[in-house]
């Protein structure tokens, strides 16, 4: 089936190197950081994880979404997912993968990655979410890979494949619960000790996923003789919806438990993301566009004209996906580290080749999305002759 | 019989062989010197026996395994002496105990593990023992 | 020292022909050799520090205790606070006790300088946290940093409600100066975590931290589990505080606060 992906048009081609210029480009950046250590980043000693474990954090929710087209489709037999559980599925491996890269991009000592095999920690929510992660990875690839196969050859398939599909609906809020403990289990850090962090997560990622899988959809619709289906968008288009919704709430919950409790420690870092302290004010543009985008993209959600005419949709799923990116990804993380534990203000901010490596790891991501959406539509528009 | 694609295969096979044989055709005729590590220091001169914590063969074979027990014996059990074979104590300490004799680490260290081309980073935190630079 | 010489010769050379390298002579030579703590270490069962801020009067008493804990670690001066590699250091009473400051008090505490350093915490979460158990609790109590093992993902700095782990963005050789290099201890790599050890290479002297030494008996330092100690003693009869004991950490560090004959 790889054959498939190294055949194409001469757009397939261009895009295919763009993706590959952006990855030598980061990699050279990379190499740097390697080298020099990870001074050449905008971190500090009071922030500690900034861009890459925010990407990370944030990409766990977009693979751990495709559970929302794997539960209808094979647990309540809704067929019009048919068509979409493969894109949903080759999204999570490239996700998991582009999660695993940010985490490794993102060590001081890269080269020591596995005593996390060879000095086992079980009490560390960090070696959960790497066995968890990979876990995921290989479900799915094997999953996607073997169901895609016998798409081709035009069989049905085999049981051994159905326990398998079982696991993994777990297995993904598994994912993205673990990689909420590592933050919501910390203490002192009073925007992620939150009973409902894991909640968050996973109301954010089940309207980021799919929201990034409804563009995928109609991108493939663009560029392809295969067509995801307007229904199958429409489903996702609600599941979006109902999630968004769902993650705007949880977070008023958060603010109204800061606020009405009064209680300093639990207001700082929500008001600094929002409004700034002592004239610290680097992530207050962010968070502003972010509340934006969301009430925006609920709006054009909630609305049924706007949801059902697909221009207007795919507007709201984009900023829908850049408000969860901020809110998740920089607010969440980087927040987290504001103030710090002395009660005192450290800002973040990237620097350019900190920029380039994250640009890098998303472009070789897309590079295997790419392929393996490639591999897919082909198989798909065979199978559909 | 008929290969299809016969030449690009070739071409690849050409390629694919050329780079992995680069190594051994850029180093060919050169012969790297022998290794000829120098036990030469002040302190071992002055050793009335001149040997070191295990005999000779041992630490030239084990060093390295001797060297991951020292330290997490020192680091993590806090186990500090080491009782040697013949009963000789010694403080488990690369750059104290080693280097105090071994103060000649270019000579005694670098001279194998470079023609052996290992680079282990020991040194990158434990400060080797100050030498002329030669 | 079961085998003579003669076989553990042999022993090692047949496992290195055998090429089953490492493992196997690593094993004989455990069989063949044994490690013992050395035998003046001081020994407890969990160390913990009483500072009696009043005792420390000037900069140069704080500055003492400092430069002995930085020189003797080889602690690199970066320079770049956002970059600082610092295993002790001081901070204002609301910078060391949030949440415990007051809109009126007493200026003499209010304007002080508080010694900070890692507080060794009796449930620490660094060590909960860590992945690779690079940090972890020792037997005394002494929360420990194994430096060759961390891989510098940098949870435990996450973790940490005290702000008492550095990390080395860089290598911090450069930073260090030449003439005040302590050449008995080793320096740190770029990319792992470190933070004050409790001067564990000096406990397996039978020496006490280093701050302790230079802190002329404003620092005491004992077991905590021993009603005997001096800190034991310091604790029974002076008014204390912990930092952010509320956490449930269980941190090691006490601070001397006022009363007694120092008020």
């Amino acid at each position: 089936m790889l054959e498939k992906a190294l055949v194409g048009s001469r757009k397939y081609w261009t895009w295919v190197f763009f993706l590959l210029a952006v990855v030598g480009v980061g990699f050279l950046a990379y190499l740097n950081q390697f080298t020099t250590g990870l001074g050449i980043t905008g971190l500090s000693r009071d922030v500690t994880w900034g861009l890459y474990i925010a990407q990370f954090t944030f990409l766990v929710g977009v693979a751990a979404s495709a559970v929302m087209v794997v539960i209808p489709y094979y647990l309540h037999d809704y067929k019009k997912f048919g068509k979409v559980v493969i894109l949903g599925e080759f999204l999570a491996v490239s996700a998991v993968i582009m999660c695993l890269l940010f985490i490794f991009v993102d060590l001081g000592q890269p080269m020591r990655i596995m005593n996390v095999v060879l000095h086992p920690a079980p009490g560390s929510v960090m070696f959960w979410d790497a066995v968890v992660l990979n876990g995921y990875l290989f479900l799915n690839l094997i999953i996607g890979w073997y169901t895609l196969g016998a798409e081709k050859k035009g069989v049905k398939p085999e049981g051994w494949v159905k326990p398998l599909i079982y696991l993994s609906i777990p297995w993904a809020v598994s994912i993205h619960t673990v990689t909420a403990f590592l933050y919501a289990g910390l203490p002192g850090r009073h925007l992620w000790l939150t009973a409902i962090m894991a909640a968050r997560f996973l109301a954010s990622a089940f309207a980021s996923g799919p929201a990034l899988l409804i563009l995928l959809c109609l991108i493939v619709r663009k560029v392809s003789k295969f067509d995801p289906g307007k229904e199958a968008i429409q489903s996702l288009a609600k599941i979006v919806t109902y999630a968004m919704c769902a993650n705007v709430f949880f977070f008023l919950l958060e603010v109204f438990t800061a606020f009405y409790s009064g209680i300093p420690s639990h207001q700082h870092p929500i008001t600094y993301l929002f409004f700034g302290i002592e004239g610290h004010t680097n992530l207050v543009p962010w968070m502003w566009t972010a509340t934006v985008l969301a009430i925006l993209s609920i709006i054009l959600l909630v609305n049924p004209r706007t949801r059902k005419n697909e221009t207007t949709l795919a507007f709201a799923a984009a900023i829908l996906f850049i408000a969860a990116w901020i809110d998740k990804g920089m607010g969440l993380v980087v927040g987290g580290f504001i103030p710090n534990p002395f009660e005192k203000v450290v800002e973040y901010s990237p620097t350019a080749p900190e920029v380039a490596i994250t640009l890098g790891v998303w472009a070789l991501g897309f590079l295997i999305l790419t392929g393996l959406y490639k591999i897919a539509i082909s198989i798909k528009e065979e199978t559909a002759t | 019989m008929k290969i299809y694609d016969g030449g690009k295969i070739l071409l690849g096979l050409i390629v694919f062989v050329g780079l992995a044989a680069f190594p051994f055709l850029y180093n060919a005729g050169k012969a790297a010197a022998k290794p000829d590590p120098k036990t030469d220091t002040p302190v071992i001169q002055e050793m009335a026996e001149k040997k070191c914590v295990e005999p000779k063969e041992f630490m030239r074979a084990g060093h390295m395994q001797m060297l991951n027990n020292w330290r997490d014996s020192v680091v993590r059990d806090g186990m500090r002496v080491y009782v040697s074979n013949t009963g000789s104590r010694h403080d488990m300490s690369l750059q104290n105990t080693c280097m105090n004799c071994h103060s000649n680490k270019k000579k005694f260290c670098d001279e194998c593990h470079n023609y052996m081309a290992v680079k282990p980073y020991c040194w990158d935190c434990h400060i080797a023992p100050k030498e002329k630079e030669s | 020292m079961s085998i003579n010489r003669r076989e553990f010769i042999r022993i090692a050379g047949i496992s290195t022909i055998l090429g089953l390298g490492g493992s196997v002579i690593a094993d004989k030579l455990g069989a063949a050799s044994e490690v013992l703590p050395n035998e003046k270490a001081l020994k407890g069962k969990h160390w913990g520090m009483a500072i009696d801020v009043g005792k420390l009067k000037t900069d140069a008493d704080y500055r003492k205790c400092i430069d002995a804990c930085h020189d003797i670690h080889n602690v690199p001066d970066i320079g770049n606070p956002k970059e600082e590699v610092k295993w002790i250091w001081t901070e204002s009473y609301e910078h060391t006790f949030p949440g415990l400051e007051s809109k009126f008090m007493s200026e003499s505490v209010e304007h002080k300088p508080f010694m900070v350093l890692c507080n060794h915490c009796e449930n620490p979460a660094c060590a909960r946290v860590c992945p690779t158990k690079a940090t972890y609790k020792r037997n005394d109590g002494l929360v420990m940093q194994d430096m060759h093992r961390c891989i510098g993902c940098r949870f435990c700095m996450a973790a940490c409600p005290f702000g008492a782990r550095s990390f080395n963005w860089r290598d911090p050789r450069p930073f260090i100066k030449k003439e005040k290099e302590n050449k008995e201890y080793p320096t740190r790599m770029k990319g792992v975590v470190e933070k004050c050890t409790f001067c564990f290479e000096r406990l397996a002297k039978g020496l006490k931290p280093a701050c302790v030494e230079a802190s002329g008996g404003a620092i005491v330092f004992g077991d905590l589990e021993d009603p005997d100690s001096e800190i034991r003693e310091v604790l029974r009869t002076r008014y204390t505080l912990r930092r952010k004991a509320e956490l449930g950490t269980g941190p090691s560090i006490y601070y001397v606060i006022g009363g007694g004959e120092h008020a």
